[in-house]
């Protein structure tokens, strides 16, 4: 056995369960505070949602937003990684709608102290040439953007090794032990690691993991899917979104795009189920075409689907808990690529310092959803769905 | 007790509009096999509809998509009634199939199959999405047979990435389906049996073969067959490697051989180099189905699982042909090609209720490992070719910046801690896995959609991490698996429901809420608002 897996067989300070977006900037954080962290996947790092996602940094509803966007200019030199982050973001109307949405968005941005501008259907393609000269105009947030999440996730995690934190894939945990009132490890794929502080921060599977302790993460979890086009020239602006889409030319030219209609499905506690492309592909297809015809001609060649979970209102949970207090639990909802570099932050100080230091987050506690109902995803629909059913309830 | 179901509009049930149409058995594929599975299932009275991607356009030719044809294509294939026409010729047997009642549709490609399986319970049927040069659609189906053939397996030497380097099956089908292949001169690599039907493909249209050339040091294919070769007047030059493909505008001119002892170089003249070293089964319509796979070396890759060569791990889905396995790496004879269709379309009968009695399995007829032949070459290329060859085309990432996963070009120089970082540290993370060296170098993921590099890709992972490439996971398979432009994937005739509660996201109105506002009046402000742009 190396000195590395002998270290790991016993645990660490702060053991992380889950090498997603979350736990692997949470982990990051604890290594750079001098923390013996360890994290641990029932798989490869960021292969869940985490790796497949639009790569969106603007994220101006959450209480980490200002974290957010002071980190994201700086995380390529933090990390000592590319994450392909490119600044700013376009978004523009093809219907009145949209445009209305867009335009209140821009002052809700305003109102938070961030530069946007309106832009004319003109201004719209000289940032964005690939877009219809009959699009409506849009606005040009001058903040947030856009990065690569797969050299993201890996990124964190090699990172937080440079660091001397650890990673070990192919270890899915199988329970958290407790005794006292106090977490004292995990039971996982390589026996029993212990540690002083846990972290979960395990997606879809959270709930599962969390309520053999008493305690309810209610979440609901569904696939969603994206395309990608071949590559087109490099348009001066990269996330642009609108006419219900979000995504991002990447650096290499490729256009991703996702939005659109959700599947949910069931978690067990292997994790999520196959996630396949449909034949909403086409759709998403035609939407893109419809926003920038002028990459209409491009080639889709790939596409792919990640499963995130949702709480009841859709809103984070950060919160240390009371009890045990040595526990801290994580959730973002289905939206945690962008707010990473954030909520790994919050997440660290939650476990150093006992409160985050930069943003008040009490309204993303756990406690808010004890009242919940049991049958809470049946009455909200929020459960798998054949297309019968689905027919009938619309009729 | 519980309350009444709720029900979210912002999810996926009941939107996919009904398929354009419906048939009780699609065939995909109009080669041996599929031609035999859609006569014999078709025999009962039952509804067949047989599509083939062939003719393909030359715009999908320039991509090396299906087949690896290298830019050797006449400028024929750009008449496409000509090219129906030499197909319908070629294949007599497409005829019978519709004197017998079945609906044939040619230049029509098939870029996904979908079946209802954990996680998917939201199509309206089984579905699979077809598309021409102009458009897609969706057609339903009760049975599915998949008889997509087999695919070169490619290798890179310098100089492969210039016309005139391609695929043995793409050279059959130019020769054999198009009648249009446009070179004079081959060098072949390879001697197994593959090769050596490339070359004697090549004797019968009046080709000259400059050399067949072998990695290892004795002919690989049957004997008689290399007896027939051989006394053609053919030069099979074993224990040698092409070093470098040199040529021109036009592409390759000459070829540089060395003997892997690294004795004697010599140069060969000629306008071709023809991969014939192993096929693959097609089974990217299989993987993004959701059917399992399986790796079988003396078939020549992954597989579909199958108890019985016909069915496989989802209901409703047959295979026949090829994509059941290539023995020892080269295709199936026409007439064992014929008979595991036939052995489709009776299961597919059986499985419907109709009367059919299947007929017995034929032998296994190789006991050639094509995977260990695969890595045979693959190893000795590695050895006679610099690091700075080219290992994807598409992405121009070197078989170098593969091994030491270094990040793209197109990301400038790497930091100081990305250049500490190579396949040995990744490694000691975890087994390698060629989806993440995907994601971290670009390799595989360009527009040919990795046809011309996955499986080198795999070999020389597997070759760095001191694995069997059978024991590597294959890398997935998505959706389309043909390049198609978003204006021929899109769906312009959605149905109302899908485009009335689109959203960007969940819609789930409480989810956009400024933080500050939760909990205030204010907070009811926002619910029209839900998911639109906010990433």
């Amino acid at each position: 056995m190396s000195a590395r897996a002998a270290r790991a067989s016993n645990g660490a300070e702060v053991v992380v369960v889950g090498a997603g977006v979350t736990g692997l900037s949470a982990a990051w954080w604890l290594a750079r505070r001098g923390v013996d962290v360890l994290v641990l996947d029932k798989g490869l790092v960021g292969w869940e949602a985490s790796g497949r996602n639009g790569g969106g940094a603007s994220h101006y509803h959450s209480p980490l937003f200002d974290e957010e966007q002071r980190l994201w200019p700086l995380m390529d030199d933090l990390l000592g990684y590319s994450t392909e982050y490119r600044r700013e973001r376009v978004v523009f109307a093809t219907n009145e709608g949209h445009l209305r949405n867009y335009r209140r968005m821009a002052e809700i941005c305003r109102a938070l102290g961030y530069r946007v501008d309106d832009l004319d259907p003109a201004q719209v393609r000289d940032f964005v040439p690939l877009a219809g000269a009959d699009n409506l105009g849009g606005i040009h947030l001058r903040f947030g953007g856009h990065a690569n999440p797969q050299r993201t996730v890996q990124a964190y995690s090699w990172a937080l090794q440079d660091l001397g934190g650890r990673v070990l894939q192919h270890t899915p945990v199988a329970r958290i032990l407790t005794q006292g009132g106090k977490v004292t490890g995990v039971e996982s794929a390589r026996g029993i690691l212990s540690c002083d502080h846990l972290v979960v921060a395990a997606g879809p599977q959270g709930e599962n993991l969390l309520s053999p302790l008493g305690l309810r993460l209610p979440l609901a979890s569904a696939r969603a899917e994206m395309i990608v086009t071949e590559p087109a020239p490099l348009m001066p602006v990269g996330g642009v979104d609108g006419n219900g889409l979000y995504g991002r030319q990447t650096l290499r030219g490729n256009l991703a795009y996702g939005g659109g209609p959700h599947e949910w499905v069931e978690v067990d506690e292997t994790g999520p189920p196959a996630r396949p492309s449909t034949p909403l592909l086409r759709s998403l297809a035609r939407r893109v075409a419809e926003l920038l015809p002028g990459a209409a001609h491009l080639r889709v060649i790939r596409s792919w689907a990640g499963i995130v979970e949702n709480t009841p209102d859709g809103r984070p949970v950060i919160e240390r808990l009371a009890d045990p207090g040595n526990l801290t639990v994580a959730t973002m909802s289905g939206v945690g690529f962008g707010l990473s570099p954030a909520s790994g932050h919050a997440i660290s100080d939650l476990v150093v310092e006992g409160r985050c230091t930069f943003a008040d987050i009490a309204k993303l506690s756990l406690g808010r959803f004890s009242d919940v109902p049991e049958d809470w995803r049946r009455s909200k629909g929020w459960l798998p769905t054949t297309h019968a059913e689905g027919r009938a309830a619309m009729a | 007790m519980s309350g009444a179901r709720g029900f979210d509009r912002k999810a996926v049930a009941g939107k996919f509009p009904a398929p354009e149409r419906e048939v009780e058995i699609l065939v995909i594929g109009a080669g041996p096999a599929g031609v035999a599975a859609a006569l014999e299932a078709a025999r009962d009275g039952a509804g067949v509809l047989l599509i083939d991607e062939n003719p393909v356009g030359p715009g999908l030719m320039g991509l090396d998509t299906p087949l690896w044809y290298g830019g050797r294509y006449a400028n024929v294939v750009r008449n496409r009634t000509a090219m129906v026409e030499r197909m319908l010729a070629a294949n007599p047997a497409l005829g019978d199939a519709f004197e017998a009642g079945v609906e044939i549709e040619l230049g029509v490609s098939c870029w996904g199959a979908f079946v209802a399986g954990p996680g998917l319970a939201s199509l309206p049927c089984p579905l699979a999405g077809l598309a021409d040069e102009q458009r897609s659609w969706m057609v339903g189906f009760e049975r599915l047979i998949i008889a997509a053939g087999a695919r070169d397996v490619a290798f890179s030497f310098e100089g492969w990435d210039q016309p005139g380097v391609m695929g043995a099956r793409a050279f059959q089908a130019l020769i054999q389906t198009y009648g249009a292949f446009q070179g004079r001169r081959l060098a072949i690599l390879g001697s197994g049996e593959l090769a050596l039907r490339t070359a004697l493909l090549a004797l019968s249209q009046g080709l000259e073969i400059a050399a067949l050339l072998e990695v290892r040091e004795a002919v690989q294919g049957p004997s008689d067959l290399g007896e027939q070769v051989i006394g053609a007047g053919v030069d099979i030059l074993v224990g040698c490697a092409p070093r470098r493909a040199a040529g021109g505008p036009e592409g390759v001119e000459r070829l540089a051989v060395s003997r892997l002892d690294g004795a004697e170089e010599r140069t060969l003249i000629c306008d071709t180099v023809v991969e014939a070293i192993s096929l693959t089964p097609v089974v990217e319509l299989l993987d993004v189905a959701g059917a399992a796979l399986r790796m079988r070396p003396s078939l020549g890759g992954y597989v579909p699982a199958s108890p019985d060569g016909a069915a496989t791990s989802l209901p409703g889905v047959f295979i026949a042909g090829d994509v059941v396995g290539v023995p020892g790496g080269a295709s199936l004879s026409p007439r064992a090609g014929a008979a595991s269709g036939r052995r489709a379309g009776q299961a597919v009968l059986a499985s419907l209720g109709r009367t059919a009695s299947i007929e017995p399995p034929a032998p296994a007829v190789s006991s050639f490992d094509a995977v260990a032949y695969q890595q045979a070459w693959m190893r000795a290329l590695m050895a006679t070719s610099a690091a700075s060859v080219i290992i994807c085309q598409c992405e121009a990432v070197t078989r170098e910046a593969l091994l030491a996963v270094r990040q793209p070009a197109y990301l400038g120089p790497s930091s100081p801690a990305m250049a500490q970082r190579d396949l040995g540290r990744l490694l000691e993370d975890g087994p390698p896995n060629p989806d993440q060296i995907k994601r971290l170098t670009r390799a595989c993921m360009g527009p040919c959609q990795a046809r011309r590099c996955r499986e080198q890709v795999a070999i020389a992972l597997a070759w760095a991490s001191n694995q069997g490439a059978e024991s590597l996971p294959l890398a997935g398979y998505r959706a389309p698996v043909r390049p198609l432009p978003l204006s021929v994937l899109a769906d312009w005739r959605e149905g109302k429901a899908m485009a009335e509660d689109w959203d960007v996201w969940f819609g789930i109105p409480t989810q956009w809420v400024p933080y500050a506002d939760i909990g205030t009046e204010r907070e009811g402000l926002y619910g029209d608002l839900l998911g639109e742009g906010a990433s």
